[in-house]
């Protein structure tokens, strides 16, 4: 780990704490900085803002913290165990499947209790990366970077289309889904949040702990092999962490898109193609990210809030097509 | 000729006989993939300090034997052993600390600088818990010396030249400090002069080091000039093995290649050249 990495670490940090703060003070309302800070630090019900902060607006920011750092740490570890610059989970159909899992047991069942999100969105998560990459490697040429994102778009399309006749067909239940379906960060109830950070702290605790391996892979699998590195179980790893980190962040904020496509990127122009540094930094620079993404959202055309996950596909999008043009 | 025996002084004209000493056995062994055997029933041992060279055309089965020595490949039969213990049964981070593979197009992620590539080799030295330590330092620092890459330790491996960059990928190998070292190919795609610089780094590290190196090459002017055992393969199985002089015979080229060529012997080396016949 080089010392020039280690020292911008704070300079993360801080970033972190200013768009945090700058998030919690954005709104409706606006709450001035200071009282943001004595609401944290010392709170008080009985002064309104304060309640606002603790009850309304800190919920919101942690969970752009949470779902911005699982989303860019799953996609630098999808991006560097298939060597392939374009996957996230968003492209190859992660996203997609696990919201489909959770919207249809949703509208089966007519609700469904908080403990049981992660894990429907985890199921469904696991099944279309089992379809994606099937439909992928079945492809003449196999699972290449290609075959890959088309697969993936093509599982996306089709999960698309039922989430949409679900919807069509049931329109008073799916009501409260249909914003929570374009990424959003308003309208979780915090049980969901607490049964979804078991999953994130394991997938981010396996995400640091094989960052070093997933170094080594990039090289190619014969000079992991050679290295020392077990493929095979590493992949298996990278999977489980992918899949937590993703099914969490679905649990919460729905299919939030582009994050762990451009924040890997942006990461490894400052630190370089080192996982152990990749890992931990994309987590940091996601959260930043989604927290002005968030900020932006509810500025932009304020008073009225637009989805989040809206403004990160607006500004994801343009993002994927440079990247096709520059990497593919 | 007079051109070549000028310059007759200014090679390395000793001939190494390498020690009788083979730490790295294969026996009998049959790879492939699913169900049909490329490699048949192949035996071989590698001397330490020396450097042996496997050849053959495409498709020969050279690079499987690697890959099953390596143990990216499960032999179907067989084994390759390394001090008499299978690689297959040696828990695969130990066996990294005594076994080194430098695969064919081996790739460099972009942005790695050269110090960092070389650090890789360093992998199976470290745990979670003992990350970095100043015998890795020391490590990748010898190695870098070695390979004549210190000079752009902190440029970055895709910026550079062929020959530089595959230069960095055996100073990682070396980085990793280990008494086997199996190349594939590593002089494919690389100009004559730089394909002899980086063979002439490898012939030192076996005869100066006491390493032992198994190269699979396609050139058999540079294998006939370097190796010390030359292993020549056709169909999976091995036709002739020994020192170049020996194997190095017309009979063998038409056999194995279905080349018909001269064999003359370098003035300056004392090394078997092969000229292929071309018909007028």
């Amino acid at each position: 780990m080089t010392r020039g990495a280690m020292l911008s670490l704070p300079v993360v940090l801080a970033g972190i704490a200013l768009a945090f703060a700058w998030h919690i003070a954005v709104g409706a309302k606006t709450v001035p900085l200071g009282t943001v800070l004595t609401a944290l630090t010392s709170y008080d019900r009985t002064i309104f803002d304060h309640v606002v902060v603790m009850d309304l607006r800190l919920p919101r920011a942690i969970y752009a913290v949470l779902v911005g750092a699982s989303l860019s740490v799953a996609g630098a570890l999808m991006q560097g165990i298939t060597r392939n610059p374009l996957a996230e989970p968003g492209i190859l159909g992660l996203l997609t499947g696990a919201s489909f899992a959770v919207v249809i047991l949703v509208g089966f069942f007519g609700s469904v209790a908080p403990v049981w999100i992660p894990l429907l969105a985890a199921v469904g998560a696991a099944t279309t990366a089992a379809l994606v990459w099937g439909i992928a490697a079945a492809a003449p040429g196999g699972s290449t970077p290609l075959t890959l994102i088309l697969s993936g778009a093509a599982i996306t399309a089709f999960l698309g289309a039922f989430i949409a006749l679900a919807n069509l067909l049931d329109q008073e239940s799916f009501e409260s889904l249909r914003v929570w379906l374009t990424g959003t960060l308003s309208s979780r109830a915090p049980a969901v949040l607490w049964w979804s950070l078991p999953w994130i702290a394991v997938g981010l605790v396996i995400a640091l702990a094989i960052a070093r391996q997933v170094t080594a892979l990039a090289m190619g699998d014969e000079t992991a092999v050679g290295l020392g590195v077990d493929v095979a179980r590493l992949k298996a790893l990278a999977l489980v962490s992918v899949i937590a980190l993703t099914a969490a962040s679905v649990a919460i904020a729905g299919p939030m898109a582009f994050v762990g496509l451009v924040i890997p990127h942006i990461t490894r122009i400052f630190v370089g193609s080192d996982y152990r540094l990749i890992v931990p930094f994309s987590a940091g620079f996601g959260a930043m990210y989604l927290l002005l993404i968030d900020i932006a959202a509810r500025m932009v055309l304020a008073p009225v809030e637009v989805s989040t996950g809206i403004i990160s596909a607006i500004l994801g999008g343009p993002f994927f097509v440079w990247l096709v043009r520059a990497r593919l | 000729m007079t051109l070549i025996a000028t310059k007759l002084d200014s090679f390395d004209v000793k001939r190494v006989v390498p020690t009788s000493k083979s730490r790295l056995t294969v026996k009998n062994i049959s790879v492939g993939y699913g169900g049909a055997a490329i490699v048949k029933n192949v035996s071989l041992d590698a001397a330490e300090g020396a450097l042996t060279i496997l050849v053959g055309p495409n498709g020969c089965g050279k690079s499987t034997v690697l890959k099953a020595i390596a143990r990216v490949l499960q032999p179907m039969s067989g084994s390759a052993r390394l001090d008499g213990t299978s690689v297959h049964t040696i828990p695969t981070r130990t066996l990294a600390k005594s076994l080194a593979l430098l695969p064919q197009g081996p790739i460099a992620p972009e942005g790695l600088t050269v110090k960092e590539l070389v650090s890789q080799g360093r992998f199976p030295h470290q745990t979670l818990a003992r990350q970095w330590s100043a015998e890795d330092s020391h490590a990748v620092f010898a190695a870098m010396q070695a390979a004549d890459v210190a000079g752009f330790a902190d440029r970055r491996v895709d910026s550079l030249s062929g020959g530089q960059r595959q230069r960095c990928w055996i100073a990682m190998i070396l980085a990793q400090d280990t008494d086997v070292v199996l190349l594939d190919e590593p002089t494919t795609f690389l100009d004559l002069k730089v394909q002899v610089d980086v063979m002439t780094l490898l012939r030192q590290i076996a005869h100066h080091q006491n390493r032992t190196l198994i190269v699979v090459l396609h050139d058999l002017n540079i294998a006939a000039m370097f190796g010390d055992k030359i292993i020549m393969m056709r169909g999976g199985v091995i036709v002739d093995q020994g020192p170049p002089d020996d194997v190095m015979t017309r009979r063998n080229l038409a056999r194995v290649f279905d080349l018909d060529a001269h064999v003359i012997t370098d003035p300056a080396s004392g090394r078997p050249v092969c000229l292929p016949v071309v018909a007028q």
